[in-house]
C-alpha cells in the first residue's frame, strides 16, 4: 500500500485559497457582526474610561454602526456569488468600494433627515476601512491556517476511509467468481475500478450529490459480493437533490464503518438503511445500521473517519453544516445535514438529468437491492454515462 | 506407495474467499491427494463440523464473526488429535507480525496455487501451534472456554459463567445450569477476562453481572466475613479478608 508520502506525490498539489471569505455563508456573517461590536464596545471603553459612560457612548456609537454594517453585509450577500470568484486583490477592493460608497450615502441621508454639524464624514469612512482591512486580514489569516488542514484532511482521508482489508478482500472475491461468473467479475471489477478513481482522485472541491450515492452503490455492491445474504441495504433517495454540491466522499466512509461495524462482526442478516431527502432548504443524509457492541480497536477508526467528514464539513460550510452520531438500543445512526447548493443554471441541468436518470433505474428504487438485480443496470447505467461523454 | 488423502476443513465467513480456496484445492489435488471434508463460516461452525468429520489440516480466516481465527485455533488444541491450522488474511493485520515472530504458518489471501500447494506439503511436518503462542496472537479475550469431556470439545459461552473456582488441579467452571472442569490457570484467566470477572477469593473469580449482592456473615467464634449472593445460583461464595474492599466497590457500580 501506499504511504502518506507516496499519496502525496500522486496528489496533484493546488493550494489555491479561496479568495474572499464567501458573504453568504453565515459563520462569516455571525464573525463579522461579533468582531465590528466587540471593536465598537472597545473603543467606547477607551473613550469614556469609566462604566456608566461606556454605555452611553456605545449606544450613541451603535445608533449609526448597526445600519452601516448591516447595509454594507446586504449589499456584499447580493455580490456574493460574484464576489467570491475573483482574485483576492480585486475583491477586497469591491468590498472597500462597497464601505465606501455605502458610508456615503448613508451620511448623506442622516443629514438630510437629522442634520448633525459635529458630524464627519471622514471618521466614518476611515473606521469603516480599518475595520474592512482588519476583517478580511483576519479572514485571510484563518483561510491560511485551515489550508494545511485541508490537504491534511484529505490526505488522512486517503489513508483512513478505505480499509486495505476491503480492498484485497473484495479482489478475492472477483477471483473467486473468475471461473464460475466471468460476467459477474467482470462487473465487479468495473465497480472497483471506479471506486478507487474516486478515491485516488483531488477531492477538494464540491461534488454533485447523485455522484456520491452512486459510488456508495458501487461500494455497497463489492460488499454485497463478499458477504453475500448477511448485508441487505434499504435505499431510500426518492426525494434526494442529485444536484446539491457536497464534499466528495460524505457517505462513502460512513457506509463503510456501517459494514464493518454493523454487518461483518455478525452472522445474521443486517440492513443498512440510506435515507438522503431536502427539506427547507437543507440536504441531510441519515445512516443506520444495527449496533453491536463490541471492544477494542474497531472504534478508533470509526471516530477517526467521522472526525474527518466533520473536519471538511467545517471547512466547506462552516456552522452551516453539522454530522451527529447516536446510539439507539440496537441500531447506530449518522446524520449529516448540509446546506443545499447547486453549481448553478447552467451546470445544474446536466447534473440533474444524470441524477435522474440515476434515480429512475430499477435498482434506486427504495427496497433492500439484491446483487442479481443490482448488477444489470449499473453496467447500463455505466454504459450510459460513457456515452454522454464520449 | 499411494499417500494417505490429506483431509482439508476451510473457514471463512465469505462464501467468495471459501470458493476460491476450494478452486485453488482442486488444482493442487493432481499434485497431492487431498479431499474437502467441509466448510464452515466461523470458527464454533468449525469446531462443531470437527466433532463427526476429522481433518488433517484446517485453513482458516482470522477476521470472522461469533469465533475469530485465533480463538478457533486455541479450541482446536483441545481436540486428542488437533488438525494442524494454517491462517488465511486478506491484509497485513497486527495479527501477521506475530505471526512472523513466531513463526506460525499462514497465507496471504488472495492466495497463489504455488503458496498454496508448498503449504500443503509441508502439512505433515508442522505441528499444531502452541496455546501460549496464540494466546499472544489474541486481540481480544475469548469468547468461550472450551472442556474436553470423554472425547468431545464442549464450548462454553463466558457471558453464561457465573463463576471461576480454584480445585487442587483443575477449575470448576459454574453456569446456572451445571459445571464445567478446566485446565487452566486462574491468574492468566483473570488477566484475560478482567473486565468481566472479580476475583473474590484466593482460588475464585466471580462474574460481575451475577453478583446480586453481599451478605454478612458471623462464625461460631465470633469471627464475621462477607459472602457473595449469586443469580440463577444457590449457594454462595466466601469474600476473603483481602479482597473485602470489593464489597464496597461493586456495591457501589451497581448503584451507579
Amino acid at each position: 500500500m501506499h504511504t502518506a508520502t507516496d499519496m502525496r506525490s500522486i496528489i496533484k498539489h493546488n493550494t489555491k485559497l479561496p479568495a474572499v471569505p464567501d458573504p453568504r455563508n453565515v459563520g462569516t456573517i455571525l464573525r463579522t457582526i461579533v468582531a465590528v461590536n466587540a471593536a465598537a464596545a472597545l473603543y467606547a471603553l477607551a473613550r469614556s474610561g469609566n462604566v456608566a459612560g461606556v454605555l452611553a457612548e456605545w449606544t450613541r456609537d451603535t445608533a449609526v454602526l448597526e445600519p452601516y454594517l448591516f447595509l454594507v453585509l446586504a449589499v456584499l450577500w447580493i455580490l456574493g456569488p460574484q464576489l467570491v470568484r475573483q482574485p483576492f486583490r480585486l475583491a477586497a477592493g469591491i468590498i472597500a468600494l462597497v464601505v465606501v460608497l455605502v458610508g456615503v450615502g448613508l451620511f448623506a441621508l442622516l443629514q438630510y433627515l437629522d442634520p448633525r454639524p459635529e458630524a464627519n464624514l471622514l471618521t466614518w469612512l476611515v473606521w469603516g476601512l480599518v475595520a474592512t482591512g482588519g476583517l478580511l486580514f483576519y479572514f485571510q489569516l484563518r483561510a491560511r491556517a485551515l489550508s494545511p488542514a485541508i490537504s491534511e484532511a484529505r490526505l488522512q482521508a486517503l489513508q483512513a476511509r478505505i480499509r486495505p482489508h476491503f480492498l484485497f478482500n473484495s479482489i478475492n472475491a472477483v477471483l473467486s467468481l473468475m471461473r464460475s461468473d466471468p460476467r459477474r467479475a467482470e462487473i465487479a471489477l468495473q465497480d472497483l475500478a471506479d471506486l478507487f478513481r474516486v478515491l485516488m482522485r483531488d477531492n477538494r472541491d464540491l461534488a454533485p450529490l447523485a455522484d456520491e450515492v452512486e459510488l456508495c452503490r458501487q461500494y455497497l455492491e463489492l460488499e454485497q459480493l463478499r458477504l453475500g445474504e448477511r448485508l441487505q441495504v434499504d435505499w431510500n433517495i426518492k426525494s434526494m437533490p442529485g444536484d446539491a454540491l457536497v464534499p466528495p466522499l460524505m457517505l462513502q466512509p460512513l457506509l463503510e464503518n456501517a459494514v464493518y461495524h454493523g454487518i461483518e462482526p455478525s452472522s445474521a442478516t443486517g440492513v443498512v438503511s440510506i435515507n438522503v431527502f431536502l427539506t427547507r432548504g437543507e440536504v441531510h443524509a441519515i445512516l443506520r445500521n444495527p449496533y453491536r457492541a463490541e471492544g477494542g480497536s474497531h472504534h478508533s477508526g470509526n471516530k477517526m473517519a467521522l472526525a474527518n467528514i466533520r473536519e471538511r464539513l467545517a471547512l466547506h460550510y462552516d456552522a452551516e453544516a453539522s454530522l451527529e452520531s447516536r446510539v439507539t438500543k440496537d441500531s447506530y445512526e449518522v446524520h449529516i445535514r448540509v446546506p443545499y447548493r447547486t453549481a448553478g443554471p447552467d451546470r445544474a441541468v446536466d447534473v440533474r438529468a444524470r441524477a435522474q436518470s440515476m434515480g429512475n433505474a430499477p435498482r434506486g428504487e427504495s427496497g433492500k437491492g439484491s446483487l442479481e438485480r443490482g448488477l444489470l443496470p449499473a453496467t447500463l447505467h455505466l454504459v450510459a454515462r460513457e456515452a454522454a461523454h464520449g | 506407495m499411494a499417500e494417505p488423502m490429506l483431509r482439508v476443513l476451510l473457514v471463512d465467513d465469505e462464501a467468495p474467499a471459501r470458493r476460491r480456496l476450494r478452486d485453488l484445492l482442486d488444482d493442487c489435488s493432481a499434485a497431492l491427494p487431498l479431499a474437502v471434508v467441509g466448510e464452515a463460516q466461523h470458527g464454533r461452525e468449525a469446531l462443531e463440523l470437527l466433532q463427526s468429520a476429522p481433518a488433517d489440516l484446517v485453513l482458516t480466516d482470522i477476521h470472522m464473526p461469533d469465533m475469530d481465527g485465533i480463538e478457533f485455533a486455541r479450541h482446536l488444541l483441545k481436540f486428542p488429535h488437533p488438525p494442524v491450522v494454517i491462517f488465511t488474511t486478506a491484509f497485513h493485520e497486527h495479527a501477521v507480525q506475530a505471526f512472523e515472530v513466531n513463526a506460525i504458518d499462514y497465507l496471504m489471501k488472495p492466495v497463489r496455487v504455488q503458496r498454496l500447494l508448498g503449504a500443503l506439503q509441508k502439512v505433515p511436518r508442522l505441528k499444531p501451534v502452541s496455546a501460549e503462542k496464540l494466546s499472544l496472537l489474541a486481540s481480544c479475550a475469548r469468547r468461550f472456554l472450551s472442556v474436553t469431556e470423554r472425547t468431545r470439545v464442549v464450548l462454553v459461552p463466558i457471558d453464561e459463567i457465573v463463576y471461576l473456582k480454584a480445585e487442587l488441579k483443575y477449575i470448576t467452571i459454574r453456569t446456572v445450569q451445571r459445571e464445567y472442569l478446566l485446565e487452566e490457570s486462574l491468574t492468566k484467566l483473570e488477566t484475560e477476562f478482567a473486565s468481566r470477572f472479580i476475583r473474590v477469593h484466593r482460588n475464585c473469580l466471580v462474574a460481575r453481572s451475577f453478583i446480586r449482592g453481599f451478605e454478612r456473615r458471623v462464625n461460631d467464634d465470633g469471627d464475621s466475613h462477607w459472602e457473595v449472593l449469586l443469580t440463577g445460583v444457590d449457594e454462595t461464595l466466601p469474600v476473603s479478608r483481602r479482597q473485602q474492599f470489593i464489597v464496597r466497590d461493586v456495591g457501589r457500580e451497581t448503584a451507579a
